[in-house]
């Protein structure tokens, strides 16, 4: 199965990554005590390690190549699984059925622990699906989303504090906050393309968290604000559990909710002029299409779903400073949309519920968390670049009789 | 007036700093189109490399040249593996992947490198050994502009000037060239996409390796996180500039770090980087590509 | 191959979500939350240490009343989202005590959960003063005085001891420097002796600091009052002696610690820094040290003598009051005082640590020394 070439190759790339690593694992220095400790074990396991790995690529290539070619009936076929599987009425009600009973019962059978992770995991899967609508459908790309986040967050956070106002009345506030924050941003960076556009998003979303991190006199700056009111339940205290309960349902009906919203907005005449401005900006133009407002429309919906999320991010953590809001949090948000795959909406949620739920199991491997999170990162991207489920274009097909 | 010349200069040091960093970026969008986001974190890795082969050096007696020239070397050999073998692993497979994929790809890849380094040494703060004497001319305007800059300045200068060569009179640069106009055109007149595309990667990273070691001998210490606001600052002037253009990246570093250093002088440091920020957008307000970026028309 | 993938996803769900059986009340269950990853984790990762030092000494010694301590260590990255993550966690684990967090605002988000559960939580460098001083909090206690209590030393030594008149206030932007520096600022405008003729923040991780230290000179500052950690404060100070600005430097306790000193060599010659009192003689202190450099074989890092302080008054209160029931150690810590490397200390009804006084050193011959 490993021919002697592939297996010298791997010794050779194995010597590689021993020479790469060799400052860094091997020599460690004190300047001061001016002791140098010299660490050659782990050159040895580097060395083994990229070996390994090596080889497990090697078989898992070799499998692929060597497997009975599969069945090649039609392009059809290439649709993954799951949107196969959904695409049955039957099928579908039975899967979603199936779903809803899982979801329902799930924090009667787990810890609170679990039940508080979902819920963090399910505000992803929002704001997963807001940012698919500007990145994945109206293909802007956007690396300022948290900023809008903040918007909300923040809204809630400051009504609360200063005019009482609860968890209900602000949703819809702080939702309209960010949208109209999306558009004013939308508005400078109409004329920008590709990333020109994401470093100004990017810009926009750092001066928001700038501005909450110094204007002190209206953030409280960055020792945050604290004692947010969690959502009542018809004018009830509840007990931490029972908030943390209620905050669960609160999220899945939402999850719902935004699924049915963004599937029709996708189906709308909006959603097929997303993308149509995606795919062809001039086309589009030719069509008619009023490429200035739809940007806007894009900007404004993703935007008000974050700034819903932030509403109810604000009061699930009962306190939030400007350190939530930083660069990293877009990152991920946009990892969810490219990793679950640009545009699906099944995607988008498989994406957000790995990428979320991965570090906090990952929370074993203590302090090689982060670096496995890189890692998985980057192979996930290698091993399905279009994301792990890939969007059904709609397609017709012309059949000879 | 001492005071405006005292910011212009620190705005200046600054900006020299940037476009160190900056180039690397922009090099590598105009090859591929992809923003590097472990760029900043090959910056990262050499000034650790510098930093450990620096202090190896001088606890094993070798004279301050010597470790100047040994340390810069190797911390330029080190970031260039780095940055041949991250393209190599986490680019090229997805040459032909949805625009987006490699920009994750990016981000998990800077990521894992801020945490390896984290992990093989240290999450603590190093003092960085001054490779960079005070010079003794130097001394009646130290309080202006400090030895540290003016190494700074006249290699900024230098690199800019052979880096101006290369691209447009040797072989490898005229390829450079090519490749970034059209990739598949550059393929059928002969040349070696892949080796060009490493190439850039290489000449990158090493610009990024220098800056490394002048910035963490001018600021005096580092750590595993240097990378991270220093590349996104970069990337920025980048842009500011027109990225892919490499006179853009250099005027965008200049433009941003005189900006800051002004905001910071005449208003406050508090908000130094919304002015950096929202000079950008508004120079991409009426420059759409940058400031010598190339307006793209579209052919239809 | 997909498939593959989802079952292991399942199934790796599934063993985690299984509740940890078995490991019942036969040991304390001490929790350890902070920064362990992320651009803090220098902060958060020598509390660790900390805690696995003196709790491998108190286990080899036969455990707390026979009990053993169980450590659990889990990270927060700073962040109050991801404390709250790490707080229900380590309450559905059944800690019994918690040594953390690190930052103020997770240990604020992470708080009520505690509280709902009845834990004590006690954090090495959590400074914000609401913390103890709202009675929001009733579970928490600290080893590190607030910043209030700080600031009013360092201002009383600017001013009465120094009998400066111009002084500049310069922060991080962080939680714990800009809160040291708005009361630094407060107490110089309530003295009426001085006058503050520059607040400013700088970013932390700048690539360069010498346009603020141009604005420093330009304002005509006698000194530079600095709240913040001592990444930028060594970056700050060795570029004002770059240019020449021979100002002097007075700071909080993120600056005392002795990677300050290192980082910013000969330049922080002279500078001034407050820190709880003196501690380099107590025989706790270097032996902490000195157990520090034999188990991980380098020097402990910041907050490291405040987590071993809290991790004894922590675990010396379950042991007196038997129990780790939150009335019970609360009571165990405010009558019972604990030998620590920081002093003998007990505790307020705030939470407040009673004992840990502050007083202002210096940098002389690179070392720091109490005036």
């Amino acid at each position: 199965m490993f021919s002697l070439k592939t297996l010298r190759t791997g010794v050779l790339i194995s010597l590689w990554f021993v020479f790469l690593t060799f400052p860094l694992m091997v020599i460690k220095v004190d300047p001061l005590e001016r002791i140098i400790q010299w660490r050659w074990k782990n050159a040895l396991l580097v060395g083994i390690g990229t070996f390994l790995i090596y080889l497990v690529v090697q078989y898992l290539n070799y499998r692929k190549e060597h497997q009975p070619p599969a069945k090649v009936e039609d392009t059809k076929d290439q649709v993954s699984f799951i949107h196969k599987f959904i695409a049955d009425p039957i099928q579908r009600k039975l899967l979603f059925g199936g779903l809803l009973v899982i979801a329902a019962i799930f924090p009667f059978v787990v810890s609170t622990y679990q039940t508080n992770i979902m819920i963090t995991a399910l505000m992803y899967v929002v704001l997963g699906l807001g940012l698919n609508i500007v990145v994945g459908m109206a293909g802007l790309l956007d690396l300022g989303f948290v900023a809008f986040y903040a918007v909300g967050a923040y809204s809630y956070a400051l009504l609360n504090h200063h005019f009482g106002l609860g968890f209900w009345e602000v949703l819809p506030i702080g939702g309209g906050l960010a949208a109209i924050a999306g558009i004013l941003l939308g508005f400078p960076v109409l004329r920008l393309r590709g990333d020109y556009l994401a470093i100004v998003t990017l810009g926009f979303g750092e001066i928001i968290r700038l501005v909450l991190e110094n204007w002190s006199e209206f953030s409280k700056g960055p020792s945050g604000i604290s004692n947010i009111s969690r959502p009542g339940f018809l004018g009830m205290e509840l007990s931490l559990e029972g908030s943390i309960l209620y905050m669960y349902y609160i999220m899945i009906a939402f999850m719902i909710f935004t699924i049915f919203v963004v599937n029709r907005l996708q189906d709308s005449r909006l959603g097929r002029a997303w993308i149509a401005l995606r795919e062809d900006e001039i086309a589009c133009q030719a069509m008619g299409i009023d490429k200035q407002k739809t940007k806007l429309a894009a900007f404004s919906l993703g935007a008000f779903w974050a700034g819903l999320m932030g509403v109810i991010f604000a009061a699930k953590t009962t306190f939030i400073n400007p350190a939530s809001f930083t660069f990293l949090e877009s990152a991920i948000i946009l990892s969810i949309v490219v990793l679950g795959g640009m545009g699906s909406i099944v995607g988008v949620i498989i994406g957000a519920l790995v990428l979320i739920l991965l570090p906090e199991y990952l929370r074993a491997l203590s302090e090689y968390r982060m670096l496995a999170f890189g890692a998985i990162l980057v192979a996930m991207m290698i091993f399905r670049p279009q994301g792990m489920i890939a969007t059904v274009r709609r397609t017709y097909r012309f059949q000879k009789k | 007036m001492d005071y405006f010349i005292e910011l212009f200069c620190s705005g200046l040091s600054r900006g020299a700093i940037y476009a160190l960093i900056a180039l690397g970026y922009t090099m590598v969008y105009g090859i591929i189109g992809l923003i590097n986001f472990a760029h900043g974190e090959i910056y990262m890795i050499g000034a650790f490399t510098s930093f450990i082969v620096a202090t190896v050096l001088s606890i094993l007696g070798f004279p301050l040249l010597a470790i100047v020239a040994l340390s810069g070397v190797a911390a330029a050999v080190w970031a260039s593996a780095y940055g041949y073998t991250i393209e190599k692993i986490a680019y090229k497979p997805l040459r032909h992947a949805p625009r987006l994929s490699p920009l994750i790809s990016a981000i998990g890849m800077s990521i894992f490198l801020q945490n390896y380094v984290l992990l093989a040494q240290t999450s603590d703060f190093l003092p960085f050994p001054e490779l960079i004497p005070d010079f003794e001319f130097m001394e009646p305007i130290a309080h202006i502009v400090g030895s540290s800059d003016i190494v700074i300045f006249i290699t900024t200068a230098v690199v800019m000037a052979v880096l101006t060569y290369v691209i447009k009179f040797t072989r490898i640069g005229k390829a450079m060239r090519a490749t970034a106009q059209d990739r598949t055109m550059a393929m059928l007149v002969g040349i070696n996409v892949n080796n060009i595309i490493s190439a850039t990667f290489i000449i990158g990273s090493a610009l990024a390796a220098i800056g490394g070691l002048l910035i963490a001998s001018h600021i005096g210490q580092i750590n595993f996180y240097i990378g991270f606001l220093a590349g996104i600052k970069a990337f920025t002037a980048a842009v500011l500039g027109g990225i892919g253009s490499i006179p853009g990246a250099v005027l965008g570093s200049f433009i941003l770090g005189l900006t800051e250093s002004f905001a910071t002088g005449y208003v406050s440091s508090d908000y130094e980087d919304v002015f950096a920020f929202s000079l950008l957008v508004l120079i991409l307000l009426f420059k759409p590509s940058g400031l010598l970026g190339k307006a793209e028309t579209q052919k239809v | 191959m997909k498939k593959k993938l989802f079952l292991a996803a399942a199934a790796m769900c599934l063993a985690i979500s299984v509740p940890v059986a078995g490991s019942a009340a036969d040991t304390i269950k001490f929790g350890v939350a902070g920064a362990h990853s992320g651009d803090l984790a220098s902060y958060g990762l020598p509390t660790v240490n900390a805690a696995k030092i003196v709790i491998e000494k108190v286990n080899a010694n036969g455990g707390i009343n026979g009990k053993m301590v169980e450590l659990l260590v889990e990270d927060d990255v700073c962040k109050p989202e991801v404390a709250t993550n790490t707080a229900t966690k380590l309450v559905s684990e059944g800690v019994n005590v918690v040594l953390g967090h690190i930052c103020s605002g997770a240990t604020k988000a992470a708080l009520p959960i505690y509280k709902n559960a009845g834990v004590l939580v006690m954090s090495p460098s959590a400074t914000n003063p609401d913390l103890t001083q709202s009675g929001e909090y009733p579970n928490f206690a600290r080893t590190i005085a607030p910043d209030d209590a700080q600031a009013k030393v360092d201002v009383e030594f600017a001013l009465n001891t120094l009998g400066y008149t111009k002084i500049a206030v310069v922060h991080d932007k962080g939680d714990y420097g800009k809160g040291f520096a708005e009361f630094a600022k407060k107490f110089l405008e309530d003295s009426g002796k001085a006058e503050v003729v520059l607040f400013e923040g700088v970013t932390p991780g700048a690539v360069d600091y010498s346009a603020i230290v141009q604005k420093i000179k330009q304002s005509g500052a006698e000194a530079v009052m600095f709240g913040g950690y001592h990444p930028e404060a060594s970056k700050i100070i060795g570029m004002m002696r770059k240019k020449r600005l021979k100002v002097d430097f007075i700071s909080d306790d993120g600056v005392k610690d002795n990677t300050f000193i290192k980082v910013a060599g000969k330049d922080s010659e002279g500078a001034y820094a407050s820190g709880p009192k003196d501690t380099t003689k107590n025989p706790l202190s270097i032996q902490a040290v000195e157990e520090h450099k034999k188990m991980f074989g380098t020097d402990p890092g910041a907050f490291f003598e405040n987590a071993y302080s809290a991790t004894l008054a922590m675990l010396n209160a379950i042991d007196k009051a038997d129990s780790t029931d939150l009335d019970a150690l609360k009571k165990a810590l405010q009558t019972e005082k604990v030998d620590t490397p920081i002093g003998n200390i007990y505790f307020d009804e705030k939470g407040d640590a009673i004992g840990v006084g502050f007083s202002v050193y210096q940098v002389k011959n690179g070392e720091f020394v109490e005036l």
